[in-house]
């Protein structure tokens, strides 16, 4: 019997998907398995965990957060960096919020309030700010720790005379951050209210931040991976010296464990320079143990 | 070294690495594609299929194959999705909802990628690697079959037929992407990159916290990922993930492995056609395009413009430490100019003009280099259009490679052309009057931005996303799939139809009034022409979003 060629044809097809199954969806991946058993490969195979006594606590390549059981930080060890994903390798994520995220959603019920990026990274560099003892002031922040973002209402929409200014990221009992803007005074935000499709002009206030904040950038950014294993050199040295009293420890011992476990560019041009978070608080346990 | 001079230094790396192997392995390509003698493991394969190897296809003969290879695998991923609870590694995940899986069907076998899932939390070991991963090998092995059945199309004279399709599958699967992928496998492994079959390691984190470690086949689907410009990822967070790519080397790697297919095409191409000269030009054409958005994308996200990026002094939302600013701005250049959608930082939250290039690159219809062979014949087809316009301009009979641009040629690149913009602009358009665009997570310019990106990586197959936007509803599932299918099968058809146009042909003698297309006055004007199309098309939209941003 001869079949009609259109189902001769898918017939064909069915067949050639089915060897290239078993070829590239079986044998290569199971074989690429079986290579990956090769001593000295097979640890990175696994997921390069790392482990303590005989305990895995990890794996080099996946950051975690040295927090408390209430979320607050350890001060015994470096931090991480913020992470969308929860240092979770279940659920990794990132925050995907635009650059112009600005306007926090104030709600009446706090579970239906939303930061906004600009809210996240000014509380963050504050908080970073206050644990490490530096300057957590950034550009376009209030010293509370939130945007400093004016809606301005004119009389004609984008012109004219203006009638009103809030600063949308603040509610009360907090002072506005700036007294009045171009002789109006400012008001602080009403929970439940959208400025902006009130009318408002959204207007970032830049502030007399330095422009390069004392925080480094990476510690007020939520990462790609949501499992970033590193910090930036820059963020592991305002953490020293508050590690280094945790521990009892000379500072210069601790920076000098921070430069043995930060890696340079590749071949000296590729990426960037990192310190992993990690590898750095264990040789810190063995170096310097706390009580 | 500062960042930016690294970042330069990375970047001349790649173009040099490019331009040292382009030609031995275009030239191992050339052999692939147009030898004759076959292997024994390819005897068997040709028996078990049933094909007979030496029998060639007309172009309609040849499109129905590529569309019934394409139909059985659509069908296979989504029964291989819904039955996965029931097979062996399924890491005890639910079946997958059926628009989700009619979704990630065509998303896989069409060269996308879109992934509207987590891998993590939703894919078995034994759907990722035995069915998503197989057409990130054979999707990509379909689109340089197609380009090679065009240029056989300027190749040939008085011909009928185009080559057999099972024949160019077989042959591009085992002798180029099957050996590279077992060697960048083991070197994505010896970087770090898992290999494994585990559900998972718990541990204890050093504060007494608890996490899981999760494994998986990944070095082995990574490589092909790239290789084959196919994107999605075997996690959430995809090339960011470490597991995927953990090292600022592996980071280089995974972007080489991106661009060597489509840089050394057009070295098949010249070689074909019996003229080097013209796979120079070709290649040219994408170089110039590909190094202007490279280095625009570097300027935008270095500088930092935007309220946030200025709070923060970097525009590091969204990206990893070790690739920093530079290395994740030229990954996305190279993930959006080809059709890979692989992503190592978020473009959600770039710079808004940074985020820009990402989309305009998908809306020069990925040809600079593009996907792989889905780049090579989006480009011949605009060079098919250049050469009509400029024989409109100087009353010269258009004509390419000895090949006349009659009217049923023009009209088949015409229609080439317009599906995608098409797809995108209409697709865009219904999600807001649906009320679909509410989905997304930003609001304002950014929240049509996530709209406008996400029609245009369907549409042109690309994958990558301004992840901010919800798109596991029935709607989005449904709409972004039936834009991936149209936007790769219909520009295909029309593709083999000219090519089967052109076979038929006898070239006619170079004369007095013909365009030489091998000069840098060519190269100017295809360049110049897939600028203006694009601009002329997406403009308008490009304004209310990014550029409303930005500006």
């Amino acid at each position: 019997m001869r079949l009609p060629t259109w189902l001769a044809q898918h017939l064909a097809a069915l067949r050639a998907l089915l060897v290239f199954t078993v070829l590239l969806g079986l044998a290569y991946p199971l074989a690429m398995v079986a290579v990956g058993r090769i001593p000295g490969l097979d640890g990175k195979a696994d997921g390069s965990l790392v482990s303590v006594a005989g305990r895995n606590v990890g794996s080099s390549l996946i950051g975690q957060s040295f927090t408390d059981g209430d979320g607050n930080p350890v001060p015994r060890y470096f931090q991480s960096r913020p992470s969308a994903a929860g240092y979770d390798p279940t659920a990794t994520a990132a925050s995907n919020l635009g650059p112009e995220s600005v306007v926090d959603t104030i709600a009446s019920t706090p579970d239906d309030s939303k930061q906004s990026l600009l809210t996240q990274v000014c509380a963050r560099s504050r908080a970073i700010g206050e644990f490490d003892g530096v300057d957590g002031r950034r550009p376009y922040c209030t010293t509370d720790g939130v945007g400093a973002v004016l809606a301005v209402f004119r009389t004609d929409g984008l012109t004219g005379r203006i009638t009103r200014v809030v600063s949308v990221n603040q509610v009360a009992p907090a002072t506005p951050f700036l007294g009045s803007y171009q002789g109006v005074p400012v008001e602080l935000a009403q929970p439940g209210h959208d400025y902006v499709a009130e009318g408002g002009v959204v207007t970032p206030i830049r502030g007399d931040a330095p422009a390069e904040p004392a925080v480094p950038a990476d510690a007020v950014t939520a990462s790609a991976s949501g499992l970033d294993p590193h910090i930036s050199p820059a963020y592991a040295e305002i953490q020293v010296a508050r590690v280094a009293r945790e521990r009892d420890a000379d500072p210069a011992a601790v920076r000098r464990l921070v430069s043995a476990h930060t890696t340079g560019r590749a071949l000296g041009f590729m990426g960037e320079p990192a310190v992993n978070v990690l590898e750095l608080n264990l040789a810190l346990d063995r170096e310097f143990p706390t009580r | 070294m500062t960042m930016t001079t690294a970042g330069i230094v990375f970047l001349l790396s790649l173009v040099a690495a490019l331009v040292a192997v382009h030609k031995p392995f275009g030239d191992y390509l050339y052999r692939v594609v147009s030898g004759t003698r076959q292997s024994r493991v390819e005897r068997v394969v040709y028996r078990l299929v049933g094909v007979n190897p030496a029998a060639e296809q007309t172009w309609a003969v040849y499109a129905r194959s590529v569309l019934a290879f394409s139909a059985v695998s659509i069908l296979f991923l989504y029964g291989f999705q819904r039955l996965q609870n029931h097979l062996w590694l399924s890491l005890g995940f639910d079946p997958v909802v059926p628009h989700g899986a009619w979704n990630t069907a065509v998303s896989f076998v069409t060269n996308t990628n879109w992934q509207w899932y987590s891998g993590e939390s939703t894919m078995g070991h034994l759907v990722q690697m035995a069915g998503l991963a197989v057409q990130n090998f054979v999707s990509a092995s379909v689109g340089i079959a197609v380009a090679v059945a065009l240029v056989r199309g300027f190749a040939r004279s008085r011909a009928g037929e185009l080559g057999n399709f099972w024949v160019d599958l077989t042959r591009i699967t085992l002798r180029i992407l099957l050996p590279i992928a077992v060697f960048g496998a083991l070197a994505l492994m010896i970087g770090g990159v898992v290999q494994n079959l585990s559900g998972g390691t718990d541990v204890t984190t050093l504060t007494g916290g608890s996490q899981t470690i999760t494994g998986g086949p990944v070095a082995s689907q990574e490589v092909i990922k790239q290789l084959g410009t196919n994107g999605g990822g075997y996690y959430n967070t995809n090339s960011a993930h470490p597991f995927e790519n953990p090292t600022t080397w592996t980071n280089w790697l995974e972007i080489f492995l991106i661009l060597v297919i489509p840089f050394s095409l057009p070295r098949v191409f010249g070689r074909m056609v019996g003229q080097h000269r013209q796979g120079y030009a070709i290649a040219a054409v994408m170089a110039i395009l590909a190094l202007a958005s490279v280095t625009l994308t570097n300027v935008f996200e270095l500088a930092g413009h935007g309220t946030v990026p200025q709070a923060v002094a970097a525009a590091m939302e969204g990206k990893d430490v070790r690739f920093g600013v530079s290395d994740s701005a030229t990954f996305a250049a190279a993930t959006t100019l080809t059709s890979t959608g692989a992503v190592n930082s978020f473009h959600d939250s770039y710079t808004a003009l940074g985020g820009m290039m990402p989309m305009i690159n998908m809306m020069l219809g990925e040809v600079a280099p593009g996907g792989v062979g889905s780049g090579l014949y989006g480009l011949l087809i605009l060079a098919v259009v250049t050469v009509f316009v400029a024989g409109l301009m100087v009353g010269r009979t258009p004509e390419y490679l000895g090949k006349k641009i009659g009217s049923r040629e023009i009209k088949l690149a015409s229609l080439y052309f317009l599906i995608t913009p098409a797809l995108v602009l209409i697709g865009t358009a219904a999600a807001f009057a649906t009320g679909n665009n509410s989905t997304a997570l930003n609001v304002g310019p950014h929240g049509l931005s996530e709209v406008l990106y996400a029609f245009t990586s369907a549409s042109n197959n690309n994958g990558s996303a301004f992840a901010g936007i919800t798109v596991n509803t029935p709607w989005w599932n449904t709409a972004l799939g039936l834009c991936m299918l149209l936007g790769r099968f219909l520009p295909i058809i029309f593709v083999l139809a000219l090519a089967g146009s052109l076979a038929r042909q006898k070239p006619a003698p170079a004369s007095e009034g013909t365009l030489p297309t091998h000069r840098p006055l060519f190269v100017g004007m295809v360049v110049g022409v897939t600028v203006i199309l694009v601009a002329l098309t997406f403009l308008p939209a490009l304004a209310l979003g990014p550029l409303a941003e930005g500006l």
